[in-house]
């Protein structure tokens, strides 16, 4: 077009930038790409192309890792592992320095490489993905160099198997490697079949920085090579972020087999936009949230939530935004939104999209786009019931969904009403409002003011079916850390069975009866199924007779946990007072109880269990005002709040051998932090129950917060598992009923605390560690923005 | 040395769209409305996410080749040649104005196609019109007076209206006043509308800009609120700075501004123009500038009677750009006629 058009016109133009250097490197590896394993590259066995989505030509070709060369990388990974810990935090810091180093010395090779790849315009892997890759790495040098001070008497896991998905690809693999590296655990690392580029040229750079050989290990291939990769025995960690059916397949795949898991899964986020909000910065919001990488995010804000008085005005001018947006040729500097990653996705897009009904759906028109590319144009769907699919499941494209609301409470409730919990957006300029809403929305991360932001230093993952684990931060650190000490051998404890004439016939009046109940919203109440079971002591005489809860006194049990939210709200303070008490009861009924006890375990420890009880109720006393969030250090002026709070109602199983200071050890960390409990106590040793519930009607503790059952582990521990009205289950029980656990989770990815067989010692500091405060709280990130 | 002087354009030598530049060519000016106090209240401004958007703006706009040639000759186009010194004198604002009337070197134009390539008006203080407008006879340019005892607009409001009076009758055809900050900072949103309608109502036939002063409102809440209640009393233009401020025009503050007018031409159907002013001394400034308007407002304010950069040396740079674009060599200053 002459310059003389264009003055008239004032039309933008193209900005390529070149891919002269990334095909330059494609072109020196036509010949395939082998995987990274023990430093070096195995041979290519081309078995699959990579191909650029927004043209379908081939950029390489790449082998797929089946089950030897699995082997072969999780064995590096394991022969190299002990000597990557014993190099200690400063040696790692070094290694993690000099790879972010490398990242920023060829950020523009990566970026470039990465929009070729993945389709994403390159203004975002230049100014979003590398930067923050870079910045990852530099955060867990740090990390590395403060380990021992900042996480004492923790230790590496092991052997970790990573596996990352397509949408961010080597901004994931840098959320992965950097901690796992940095806390002293070697690496199999599985990137996306469509996008596994930007690896393998960071393998290479691994190699240049003379990283030792199996510290990282990066294998291709597609879901098959992941679910391997995940199920191998050589494995200690699995880290998965995508799909939230493959992410449940793998909860499935590896229960018991005593692997620690983090998942990042879907998300469908909310984006509320409250009446007071500069409107048009929340329009400029959703830009970034929902067609930010083609709305391909996991936390993308993809539902609006919009107030009713200013909806009309807010869509009209979102209309307009959209018909400003441009779409094209990803390496082009002048647009906003390039290629959906491949067909595939794109057709999933286009079939969900199918499903609005006629007039729901507004796209702006396009001018023309590359040929043989999938791109899918910004758009918004309006109206729809709740109940809609698009409204509900997570599209995973550049589709937005919008709704109106009447007050803030509708837009928590609008908000909250979805299987997933990953991420919020709140627009307001009342900081009373917006600061009141965030801690309503079952998220992992909130954003007020702003949405998509992202940092190092910064905890980020999901509740419900968005997942469980924390990536960033100390706390993502924790993901890849375990205690040095590994507990003992949580052995069967059998009941002791009836002796004959054990029982001696009571001269005179017989004792008056008692009988123990489940303790269920603060009442005794009796088991559904009617049955009580015989309990004796160790010399087989009778103590008593445990009622044997089944399923449905969980599903009551549960109830009455959830109807006790007020307990999550009140204050640290307030709830050391009622730890305090429970305390003070406890102590003055000591002596019996550790009579008690010793009737039951037939040991002579009694008081030993109570004097530990009592210290116990102290220390969570103590912790319940003191176990605090923190601000995180992110490059913003303003706050990035990681806020702990409860769980919500935990699901416990209580150790056998120490009927009351395994409960205790359980109900304290769990009341402390503000969660409700439904316990099953020992089941050897059940009669414990009722002298507890008795302290409990006396300590001030509202009814429904701590609850207790007792019966068969074996039993209830599915029903626990499977119960979507639990968030969080423990498995201390010495029947080992991990696998059954975790198992069962799957279903409703419950986050789960199993012991494979060992328990801490229960009398030592092991006993209250860190480790159950962490359980019994989730890491909520609120950014807030500030400044006028 | 190259003579600064150029003959005046004949009418036949100008492309059309630089025949003149006076504002509003196309449309109605604005003629104002009610001072609507719930709009003005609702006007919100998030600084952080502003700033944001504004960060964002260079890397997801990128103008290159015949596009930034084009873009930066538009930008010439669009340029309120100004001297605001307390040394001017009527040789020094011929010297401008001849400047203004070729302010790109001839040679580089006609490689570029766009032979009569002219600013938008040169920007005086009252004493200058005259002399400026015996230099721009015939050229189609107009002057523009700032006015209303800039830059602090603190002289009585009297002899500020006297003093517009004065520069429409020397000639002026656009008067840039500086409203009241204190009305602003007091939330006196009343006696800002009523100071602006008597401005207009001076100004008469003359375009009226209203320079905010935003480096000293505090807040860019407030500078929506002030675009807001400037047009509703009928400015024609509304402008960022007087260049005196320690912070003139910024790219946050012009969002702002921007999407007051879009506001207001949304809602009232007037569309009002929009002058950023002080600080933009690089090309690749006005670049993001004009991409600015661009996405918020659409190329049908990318044009003179729209959108003006109050600017001394951003001509300078453009210039030395332009050549690089014709020769591909890098240019330096003293390859183009001072003005």
């Amino acid at each position: 077009m002459r310059i003389s058009e264009i003055f008239e016109t004032m039309a933008l133009g193209p900005a390529p930038e070149s891919a002269a250097e990334a095909q330059a490197w494609l072109q020196r590896h036509s010949a395939g790409f082998g995987h990274f394993i023990n430093g070096r590259f195995t041979p290519a066995q081309p078995a699959f192309d990579s191909t650029n989505p927004a043209t379908g030509a081939r950029l390489a070709r790449l082998s797929h890792a089946g089950q030897p060369e699995i082997d072969a990388a999780v064995a590096a990974a394991g022969r190299a592992q002990r000597r990557w810990a014993a190099l200690g935090g400063h040696g790692r810091a070094r290694y993690l320095y000099a790879l972010a180093r490398m990242v920023q010395k060829h950020a523009r090779l990566f970026a470039v490489l990465e929009a070729l790849d993945n389709g994403k315009p390159l203004r975002e892997t230049r100014d979003i993905d590398i930067p923050l890759v870079h910045r990852h790495f530099y955060h867990h040098a740090g990390h590395a160099q403060l380990l021992e001070a900042h996480f004492p008497g923790q230790g590496p896991l092991g052997v970790c198997a990573q596996i990352i998905p397509w949408n961010f690809p080597l901004l994931m693999l840098a959320w992965k490697l950097a901690p796992a590296l940095a806390a002293g655990n070697c690496v199999v690392l599985k990137p996306a079949e469509q996008t596994s580029l930007t690896a393998l040229l960071f393998a290479q750079i691994c190699h240049e920085v003379g990283l030792p050989r199996g510290v990282v290990n990066i294998i291709t291939g597609d879901g098959e090579t992941g679910a391997a990769l995940a199920a191998h025995p050589g494995v200690q960690k699995v880290a998965f972020t995508g799909s939230t059916d493959v992410g449940r397949a793998i909860r499935r795949a590896t229960a018991g087999q005593g692997k620690a898991l983090t998942l990042e899964l879907g998300g469908k986020s909310a984006y509320i936009v409250c009446e007071d909000a500069d409107i048009d910065s929340a329009v400029e919001g959703l830009v970034d949230a929902i067609w930010m990488n083609q709305g391909q995010v996991c936390c993308a804000g993809a539902r609006l939530l919009v107030q009713e008085g200013i909806a009309e005005t807010f869509l009209a001018r979102l209309r307009a935004r959209m018909a400003k947006l441009r779409l094209g040729d990803p390496l082009d500097k002048c647009i906003d939104i390039g290629a959906i990653v491949s067909a595939q996705q794109a057709q999933r897009i286009a079939q969900m999209l199918a499903t609005a009904p006629e007039g729901s759906v507004y796209q702006p028109a396009q001018p023309s786009l590359p040929e043989g590319g999938h791109f899918v144009p910004p758009t918004l769907v309006c109206n729809l019931p709740q109940a809609h699919p698009l409204m509900q499941e997570e599209i995973f494209g550049p589709v937005l969904v919008a709704c109106s609301f009447r007050t803030h409470a509708e837009a928590i409730e609008l908000a909250n009403n979805t299987r997933y919990g990953l991420a919020a957006t709140i627009w307001s300029e009342n900081i009373n409002l917006a600061l009141g809403l965030a801690p309503q929305l079952v998220a992992g991360v909130v954003w007020i003011n702003c949405t998509n932001m992202f940092d190092a230093a910064a905890p980020f993952g999901g509740l419900r079916d968005s997942g469980f684990g924390r990536e960033g931060g100390p706390e993502g650190m924790a993901a890849y850390l375990a205690p040095v000490a590994k507990g003992q051998p949580a052995k069967p404890v059998p009941a002791f069975g009836p002796r004959q004439g054990a029982t001696p016939a009571s001269a005179g009046l017989p004792a008056i009866d008692q009988t123990q109940k489940l303790y269920i919203g603060g009442k005794q109440a009796r088991p559904d199924s009617g049955y009580s079971q015989p309990v004796y002591g160790a010399k087989g005489q009778l103590l008593g007779h445990a009622p044997q809860a089944n399923r449905k006194d969980l599903r009551n049990a549960v109830q009455a946990a959830q109807a006790a939210r007020g307990w999550a709200s009140s204050s640290g303070h307030a709830r050391a007072q009622v730890l305090y008490y429970l305390a003070e009861n406890l102590q003055s009924r000591a002596d019996a109880l550790a009579h008690a006890l010793n009737d039951m375990t037939g040991r002579r420890d009694g008081m030993a269990e109570v004097d530990t009880s009592l210290e116990r109720l102290f220390t969570y006393a103590a912790w319940a005002d003191k176990y605090d969030g923190r601000v995180a250090n992110v490059p913003l002026r303003g706050l990035a709040l990681a806020l702990r709070g409860p769980v919500g109602v935990i699901g416990a199983l209580c150790p056998d051998d120490l009927p009351l200071l395994g409960l205790i050890s359980v109900l304290g960390p769990a009341l402390a932090m503000g969660n409700r409990a439904v316990v099953v106590a020992s089941q050897p040793f059940p009669l414990v129950a009722g002298p507890v519930y008795q302290l409990l009607e006396t300590s001030d503790i509202p009814p429904g917060v701590a609850n207790i059952l007792t019966g068969q582990h074996a039993e209830l521990a599915p029903h626990m598992a499977r119960h979507a009205g639990i968030d969080a289950i423990w498995g201390f029980s010495n029947t080992n009923l991990s696998a059954d656990i975790e198992a069962a989770s799957a279903d409703t990815l419950k986050r789960t605390w199993v012991n494979n067989g060992r328990n801490p010692d229960w009398f030592g500091p092991a006993g209250a560690g860190r480790a159950f405060l962490d359980a019994a709280t989730e890491v909520k990130t609120v950014w807030v923005p500030y400044g006028e | 040395m190259r003579p600064t002087q150029t003959t005046p354009h004949t009418a036949a030598s100008v492309p059309p769209t630089t025949a003149t530049q006076l504002p509003q060519l196309g449309a109605a000016r604005n003629p104002g409305t009610a001072l609507d106090m719930a709009w003005v209240r609702s006007a919100q401004a998030n600084t952080s996410a502003i700033e944001r958007r504004v960060a964002s703006l260079p890397g997801r706009r990128s103008v290159k080749g015949a596009y930034q040639a084009a873009w930066l000759a538009r930008a010439v186009s669009c340029i309120d040649l100004t001297t605001l010194s307390g040394d001017d004198t009527a040789d020094r604002v011929a010297r401008l104005c001849a400047k203004a009337r070729q302010p790109v070197r001839a040679d580089i134009l006609a490689q570029l196609g766009l032979p009569g390539l002219q600013v938008g008006a040169v920007c005086v203080y009252h004493e200058m019109v005259a002399p400026a407008v015996r230099a721009l006879a015939g050229s189609g340019i107009p002057v523009a007076a700032v006015s209303t005892g800039f830059p602090a607009g603190l002289s009585p409001l009297p002899l500020r209206i006297a003093e517009i009076e004065a520069s429409v009758q020397a000639g002026a055809q656009e008067i840039d006043i500086v409203i009241s900050r204190r009305h602003v900072l007091g939330g006196d949103w009343g006696a800002l509308y009523q100071e602006m309608r008597s401005f207009r109502a001076a100004c008469g036939g003359a375009h009226v800009k209203a320079i905010l002063a935003t480096g000293e409102l505090g807040s860019l809440r407030n500078v929506a609120r002030a675009s807001l209640v400037c047009m509703m009393a009928g400015a024609d233009f509304i402008k960022t700075s007087t260049g005196k401020e320690s912070v003139n025009a910024t790219l946050p503050v012009s969002l702002v501004m921007l999407r007051a007018i879009r506001d207001y031409y949304q809602r009232t159907g007037h569309k009002v123009g929009y002058k950023p002013a002080g600080g933009i001394s690089k090309a690749k400034d006005a670049l993001s500038y004009l991409a600015l308007v661009h996405d918020e407002l659409g190329t049908g304010w990318l044009h003179p009677d729209l959108l003006r950069f109050g600017a001394s040396s951003l001509l300078g740079d453009i210039e030395q750009q332009l050549e690089h674009h014709v020769s591909g060599a890098y240019s330096a200053p003293w390859h183009h006629p001072m003005g």
